[in-house]
């Protein structure tokens, strides 16, 4: 036997640059910072909205500072791309089987597109 | 067989996953409206406010809130052992407190909107 098993180095800080797939897997993971932390934006402009109408006045002034702008777009495009990770696996997360088949991928992935589009436009034309 | 409460947890885990994946691009792109001023009567003080008021609008803000909230937390702890910290107990006490922290403020704020 032998007494030297051979052991492959791995960097733990970057391994994930080593393949394209690890890399993907990483954008995806690391898109949780972002919606970390824009919770906590959320939950600061609550808690303007419960201080009254000049706090939050100062909230929605902090969304258009330069900083609070690029947060905003950052985190559209960031959860933008989470978003379509999450639907295009979902036929891998959630096979539906009808009878013998399954129904296609493309068609459960579509339908999650649908369903965005729609809950998106809800959320949109609630406060206008 | 033995009992398990992982079901529960793995449920709101992937709530959180869903409820993030079909709103925060929305809810961002509202702030971002708010911060050009588009559509001066988009999203008022008043029309958010009376939403918050509403008991059902309550419940939707602080269940987006809180799958959100745990979720990323979660997911945070795994994102950090990925690149290369060895500190689980630590890193999870770290993202936890801030979810619950976050959660409580959450209620805090919504029980003093009326």
């Amino acid at each position: 036997m032998n007494s030297k098993p051979y052991v492959r180095e791995v960097s733990k800080t970057t391994w994930f640059l080593s393949h394209p797939r690890y890399k993907r897997y990483m954008a995806r993971e690391v898109t949780c910072i972002f919606i970390f932390a824009y919770t906590f934006l959320l939950i600061w402009g609550l808690g303007a909205l419960a201080n009254g109408p000049e706090a939050f006045s100062g909230f929605v002034e902090s969304l258009r500072s330069p900083l609070g702008v690029l947060f905003s777009l950052a985190v559209l495009v960031v959860t933008v791309y989470h978003s379509l990770s999450w639907f295009i696996v979902t036929p891998q997360a959630m096979p539906i089987q009808r009878g013998e088949e399954f129904v296609p991928g493309n068609i459960i992935v579509n339908a999650h597109y649908g369903a965005w589009a729609v809950v998106s436009l809800i959320i949109l034309f609630w406060g206008m | 067989m033995a009992k398990s409460n992982k079901p529960i947890f793995w449920g709101l885990f992937a709530a959180g996953g869903t409820v993030t994946a079909f709103v925060t691009p929305a809810l961002a792109l509202i702030t971002l409206f708010a911060a050009f001023g588009a559509g001066m009567d988009m999203f008022t003080y008043e029309s958010i406010h009376a939403f918050a008021a509403w008991w059902l609008g309550k419940l939707i803000i602080f269940g987006v809130i809180l799958v959100s909230l745990w979720h990323a937390a979660h997911r945070l702890r795994v994102t950090v052992h990925d690149f290369g910290v060895r500190a689980d107990k630590q890193v999870a006490i770290v993202v936890y407190s801030l979810a619950g922290l976050g959660t409580l403020l959450t209620l805090i704020y919504l029980l003093r909107i009326w």
